[in-house]
């Protein structure tokens, strides 16, 4: 006798049916037509009309009948709140029933429903419950607090249930304390401020005794919460260590991985000199390698955590190689993650193995895994040097295979590996070029055009090869085509006399026939350098290369110490911060590996509270970043500012005066032509000491693109209103924590509207599309008020200029600082975070002119308590200047009195969520120190505010 | 936590949804059947999936595909793990894990989805807590509840839910006391083209059966304890006692479970039961191949390797088998395009081989992928690791128990490349 019995219909209707059958005088049928209910509710069904009907069945003393009338209730009081009414006295009177099942069920069950009318009457039974004598009930009404919290957190708030919740973490029995941990920790996540679990010596003891007790399940809760608490010396830090390390021999897999979580955290404070800590080190092993002989899913989640573990100690798994080898039924998520964890683990000691069983993937079936197997290849002759020629003739063996895609993979990986050993391996060149023809893919492509050219010297027919790529120019990507430019150029460099046509050609059908930019500047650029100073030329084209290194796989050090604090979560399986995730429902918490014992603490403490973006200089990635590029930075920067007028004439006396350039670079190469041509030896001079400037350029940020804010600060001068002070552009994020993206930016308001000017530099090696931007919710509303417009791909080394217009009308959350606003930035290779502050100047509104009557009565209106004091320095204005340059950012004067020689300026300021500012600045001839006082209703925007009126006034 | 789950066959049909919060819309598994078509093989989905509003943490067991529907940031772990619990009780409660049966016992389903979760947080999976709650179907129950119209849920209070041995119900009587033990060792290894291990290494299982009245309280010791440095256990082991003095000491659970788990680690010598001598080759041109294969004992000592299948996954172009074998039989699956090769008890006086052509699609180019074989065997009365237990202690009661231990070696995945 089956279920399935209730699925079958009758011709009558089948609600009809049932309701006789519910009605009925017989328990036995009663029964039997809820379970047809509840079979076909599981189904999807709609039988929400029999709500009465159930209803009436849940007074009764048979358990199983209660249940499955709970069960429906569940499923359907959302829909029929009034009848769910109906239910509530039952529920009330089973709260009190003597059996500690039926009083547990039943507070379980009313928490299930999710009506707000409901949740008033559950109040007084849940309190009961929470003090029951019995766990088993405790424990289900401490569960039960998390979901009223979920459906109505104020009225938790309100009922005191939170306090509650906290005193059982102390509980006798260890099931109602895990079961209290897991309720608060979910209560905690959706409200990131408040400290719900501060946890403390004493109640971090109580959780390690419940530990040893509670189910497999509350022990993940309970060492997930213990991995957040920050133990205050070594000594605690070991001795909880020492109580969790039982927890990696435990069957449950994810008990396993929490346990290594915490111990991977905690173990950071611990001084390395200790035995312990290499005991500890030891014994992480065998449980990570016991993970992957789990179901495949497990295997996953493992393999993707374990990444980020060999990242931060490679020395805990260095001998375990072999368990990453890759088996044939391995499903092909766990093959490309066991793949990506040999490659970093590989090294000299193990290199030979790898490279076998690398060789072995190259002919297995799955492209996508073949493919990566190639690659890793490449990765390998990086990562470990004495293996380089090793993995250079395995390549060229793959190679010879002739199947197309190994071939087109290893001539991508070749490329890399010569730009890490230049003039090492060249003799495989020639083999190289027997695969030409086979190659359909742009990026293979690129990579192989990108030999040609740099070693056009030591290939006897680089003319006709590049040539043959030539006659498709217009088919071709763009990836190709840039690269086809350029390699063409490097061989004009190096053979002049043959190639001139070569050049013109490709010169030309770049700049006139393309209709992409990128291509196009970039044409221009070698048009013009060619024809100015040809000895300039070949010092940029061909000078020398950084070389490439193995770092650009690894996950950057700020986040890598984020992701390890969070092992086991999703944050890890994505490796991704955790502020990335699962939306609105939590702020930003940083977690920090606490610094190790006996560490300079007073050096590095200040450092352990900030959020990352304060830190790591900017540099230029050394592995990224082709020189090609290199110039176009050089050609957006500095010139505009300095000679801008001379620029059109510029472009078209380039045009014809190529001719002349290429004479220079053939015959006599001191002839300099480029003297003839108007402004632009200035220009030529700019680029040939270019290799130079570059990395100055670069570095110190806030002078590339500073241009527009040096404008507005001429035009700043006495007794005029100015414009708005645009700070110059700051460097936002840096190229190495975004995979070679860099921005840099600023804010300005113009015309009343707020906008964000940025510099998107591309120093990856590919092509960067797809761009958009988001921001999370900031104190005052900021939101983009349109997409961001990059209209055109950012090819490697380009750098573009946008606008964001801005609006205020986004969602609002108070930042900390109040200015500060948090950016998520997507382009078509990732998602990258940066947050940056603003000037509060930014949100004075241009109506912010108060009426002098308003201005006294509110002055007086607000309480001295909301007066702030400051001194601005070294200001060498008088009051009508200052008066005058404040108004340019919105402040304004609405009166001035002069009492004993001292100039009294009372201004008002209008934020665009209409919070008024009023000020009074006190001016005194002769004293260069103003003195400001600041009053708000809101206190907490006045310390902005003051530093709006420095910045304005110094500036 | 887990906010639903929904239950998937490998058609794509959603055959049963539980939601432990509010509703949320099966429209939500439309990101799965995407992934899932991407996928191709079922086998290949990937176990997270990332939606707009939702991730989705699916496992494939049994064809059926368990999708749980989680919302805020919960450890991956722990859901794909309580899915296998929901897979195992299914399984254990009917006997197997299936959508017929799910649908035959769909109102058990139900209650047990129910007692095993609260508001996304697990409840009660312990099997033998969950039985005291709901008394898994049979013939015999069903009739007598229909007669005595009793029920099979129970109306109290599961004893072992709050003690703090939650695995054991207490006043559990037998007449007859007896525990037995398998020590099940499984070889996973890759073995290449000459023979040589690429890797090995040993999984093995103890599982128990035991049936005692009262709260016996056994210790198992080993002969050879210092096998095994990296153990899972059961959380009804004492790990102290194992760490002080490397033996097993527990109060069982009632029935059947799994003691302990471990692991024996590629760098210890796995012993290589069988050796495999093959040959797969295809020529250029004529759409045509050759296999031969010899399977031989290597390290078996003394015992015999029984239960012997060879399978092979042949490239795709592979359209038929045209062989030889000295013993067992073969079948050629053109669709799967698997071998296989059943060769049963291995006699080392006359090696099992399986020899001739095979047949290609007319036109199609030599296949580029090697094809790859999977062994499978069993060794009775052998733990290939060596892995002896030495005696089984019983304090707590009076009665003599009876006590037995078996031991069993089976190839995992146990793979040879060509």
């Amino acid at each position: 006798m089956t279920d399935s019995k209730y699925f079958t219909t009758t011709k009558k209707g089948e609600i009809f049916e049932l309701k006789a059958e519910l009605n009925s005088d017989k328990k036995e049928k009663k029964k039997e037509a809820v379970k047809k209910v509840i079979a076909s509710m599981t189904v999807g069904k709609d039988v929400s009309a029999l709500f009465p009907d159930v209803v009436n069945c849940m007074q009764t003393d048979n358990l199983e009948l209660k249940k499955l009338v709970y069960l429906y209730l569940m499923n359907y009081a959302k829909s029929q709140p009034d009848m769910a009414i109906m239910a509530v006295n039952t529920f009330v009177k089973d709260c009190e029933d003597p059996n500690p099942l039926i009083r547990a069920l039943a507070v379980r069950t009313m928490g299930c429903i999710r009506v707000d009318k409901i949740t008033e009457y559950l109040c007084e039974p849940l309190r009961k419950c929470l003090k029951d004598e019995d766990p088993y009930v405790r424990k289900t009404a401490a569960v039960c607090v998390a979901k009223l919290h979920d459906i109505n957190a104020q009225l938790v708030e309100d009922q005191g249930f939170l306090d509650t919740l906290k005193d059982l973490i102390s509980d006798s029995n260890p099931m109602v304390v895990a079961n209290a941990v897991a309720a608060l920790s979910e209560i905690a996540e959706s409200h990131p401020n408040s400290n719900l679990l501060d946890l403390n010596p004493q109640t971090i003891n109580k959780l390690l005794t419940a530990l040893n007790e509670c189910t497999e399940w509350g022990q993940i809760f309970i060492l997930d919460c213990l991995a957040n608490y920050t133990p205050r010396d070594d000594r605690e830090s070991q001795s909880i260590c020492e109580r969790v390390t039982p927890r990696l021999s435990h069957a449950n897999s994810a008990v396993v991985l929490s346990a290594v979580k915490v111990l991977m955290k905690f173990m950071e404070m611990l001084p390395k000199d200790l035995d312990y800590y290499g005991t500890l080190l030891k014994k992480l092993a065998p449980p990570l390698v016991t993970l992957l002989s789990a179901e495949p899913e497990l295997q996953y989640v493992a393999l993707r955590n374990i990444n980020l573990i060999v990242q931060k100690r490679p020395e805990i798994l260095k001998h375990e190689m072999k368990v990453f080898f890759v088996k044939y039924n391995d499903p092909i998520y766990v093959k490309l993650e066991k793949l990506d964890i040999m490659i970093r683990l590989a090294s000299q000691a193990n290199i030979a193995q790898v490279l076998a069983e690398l060789k072995e993937y190259a002919t297995e079936v799955d492209v996508d895994f073949v493919r990566k197997a190639v690659r890793a290849i490449g990765r390998c002759a990086i990562k470990v040097e004495q293996s380089a020629e090793r993995c250079v003739s395995t390549l060229l063996d793959l190679i010879q295979t002739k199947v197309n895609y190994v071939v087109q993979e290893a001539i991508v990986v070749i490329k890399d590996i010569f730009r890490k050993y230049p003039n090492k391996y060249e003799s495989v060149i020639a083999t190289l070029c027997e695969n030409l023809d086979s190659l359909d893919e742009p990026e293979a492509r690129a990579a192989m055009i990108w030999i040609v050219g740099e070693y056009a010297e030591r290939i006897d027919n680089a003319d006709e090869l590049l040539e043959s790529f030539l006659e498709g120019f217009h088919d071709e990507s763009t990836q190709v085509q840039l690269q086809l430019l350029t390699a063409i150029v490097k061989l004009f460099l190096k053979k002049p006399t043959e190639t001139q046509e070569l050049v013109q050609q490709v010169l030309s059908l770049a700049t006139q026939d393309s209709d992409n930019p990128d291509l196009r500047d970039r044409g221009y650029i070698y048009w013009r350098l060619l024809s100015t100073d040809p000895v300039a030329a070949k010092e940029v084209v061909l000078a020398e290369k950084p070389l490439i290194s193995e770092e650009t796989d690894l996950i950057e050090p700020t986040l890598l110490e984020e992701l390890i604090c969070h092992i086991g979560t999703l944050a890890s399986v994505y490796h991704k911060p955790p502020s990335a995730f699962v939306e609105g429902s939590r702020g930003v918490q940083h977690r920090r590996i606490p610094p190790r014992a006996g560490s300079v603490e007073s050096a590095e403490s200040p450092e352990v509270g900030q959020s990352g973006s304060s830190e790591a200089p900017p540099a230029v990635i050394p592995s990224q970043g082709d020189l090609l590029g290199d110039l176009l930075n050089l050609d957006l920067a500095p010139p505009t500012a300095t000679v801008p007028s001379v620029q059109p004439s510029m472009q078209m006396g380039a045009m014809d005066l190529l001719g002349g350039g290429l004479d220079s670079l053939m015959g006599d190469e001191s002839d300099t032509l480029g003297g003839d041509i108007g402004g632009s030896p200035s220009m030529g001079a700019g680029l040939g000491a270019a290799p130079t400037v570059m990395p100055a350029a670069l570095g110190g940020a806030p002078a590339v693109g500073g241009g527009l804010g040096d404008l507005f600060d001429l035009g700043g001068g006495v007794g005029m209103p100015t414009g708005f002070y645009v700070v110059p552009k700051t460097l936002w994020l840096p190229a190495m924590k975004a995979k070679g993206l860099e921005i840099s930016g600023t804010f300005a308001r113009r015309g009343g509207i707020i906008q964000m000017d940025m510099s998107l530099t591309n120093k990856a090696m590919s092509v960067m599309t797809d761009f958009a931007i988001q921001f999370n919710r900031n104190s005052f509303g900021m939101a983009p008020a349109g997409p961001l417009q990059v209209l055109t791909p950012l090819s490697p080394n380009q750098t573009i200029d946008v606008s964001l217009p801005l609006s205020t009308n986004g969602p609002v959350m108070k930042m900390e600082p109040l200015n500060n606003l948090q950016v998520a930035v997507k382009n078509n290779i990732d998602v990258f975070y940066f947050s940056c502050q603003f000037p509060l100047s930014l949100l004075f509104v241009e109506d912010g002119k108060m009426e002098r009557q308003v201005f006294l009565a509110t002055w007086k209106d607000i309480p001295n308590d909301n007066e702030a004091q400051f001194q601005i320095k070294d200001v060498h204005l008088n009051s009508d200047a200052a008066s005058n340059k404040l108004q340019g950012s919105n402040i304004f004067t609405i009166a001035k009195r002069t009492v004993e020689g001292q100039d009294m300026l009372y201004q008002s300021i209008k934020l665009t969520n209409s919070i008024w500012v009023l000020a009074e600045m006190r001016v005194q001839t002769g004293n260069p120190n103003y003195t400001l006082s600041i009053k708000c209703r809101a206190p907490e925007v006045c310390q902005f505010v003051y530093q709006c009126y420095e910045m304005v006034l110094k500036n | 936590m887990i906010h639903s789950l929904f239950l998937i066959n490998n058609g794509g049909d959603l055959f049963l949804e539980k939601h432990w919060k509010s509703v949320i819309s099966r429209s939500v598994c439309d990101y799965f059947f995407e992934a899932r078509e991407k996928a191709v093989e079922p086998d290949n989905v990937p176990p997270v999936i990332r939606t707009p509003h939702h991730y989705l943490i699916n496992i494939y067991r049994e064809k059926i595909f368990f999708v749980s529907v989680i919302q805020t940031e919960v450890p991956p772990l722990f859901v794909i793990e309580f899915l296998h619990r929901i897979a195992e009780t299914f399984q254990d409660y009917f006997g197997e894990c299936s959508e017929t049966i799910i649908k035959d016992n769909v109102v058990i389903v139900y209650e047990l989805l129910e007692e095993m979760l609260d508001n996304g947080f697990p409840l009660a999976t312990e099997s033998n807590i969950l039985k005291e709650l709901i008394r898994p179907p049979t013939i015999l129950r069903s009739m007598v509840n229909t007669i005595t119209g009793s029920s099979n849920v129970g109306e109290t209070l599961p004893t072992g839910q709050l003690s703090t041995i939650p695995w054991r119900r207490a006043g559990v009587k037998y007449t007859n006391n007896e525990a037995y033990f398998d020590v099940v060792e499984e070889i996973d290894a890759i073995l290449d083209k000459s023979g040589t291990t690429v890797f090995a290494e040993i999984q093995g299982v103890i599982d128990a059966c035991v049936k005692m009245s009262g709260m016996p309280d056994l210790t198992l010791s080993f002969m050879n304890p210092r096998l095994l440095d990296d153990v899972s256990f059961h959380p009804c082991v004492r790990y102290k006692r194992w760490e002080s003095e490397r033996v097993i000491s527990f109060i069982p659970p009632d029935g059947n479970f799994q003691l302990m788990s471990y692991h024996i680690s590629a760098q210890n010598l796995v012993a290589i039961p069988v050796y495999v001598k093959q040959n797969i080759s295809f020529f250029e041109t004529g759409s045509s191949g050759r296999l031969d294969i010899t399977v031989g004992p290597k390290q078996t000592m003394g015992k015999t390797v029984e239960c012997l299948v060879v399978t092979v996954h042949m490239p795709k172009v592979v359209l038929s088998a045209n062989l030889n074998a000295t013993q067992g039989t073969y079948n050629y699956d053109p669709v799967t395009k698997i071998l296989l090769w059943d060769i049963g008890k291995l006699n080392p006086q006359k090696l099992p081989n399986l020899k001739g052509s095979l047949s290609l699609q007319s036109g199609a180019p030599k296949p580029e992928e090697n094809p790859s074989l999977n062994i499978d065997l069993k060794i009775q009365q052998l733990a290939i690791s060596g892995l002896k237990v030495n005696r089984l202690d019983m304090y707590g009661e009076k009665y003599k128990p009876f006590k037995g231990v078996k031991y069993v070696t089976k190839a995992g995945k146990f793979q040879v490349r060509t």
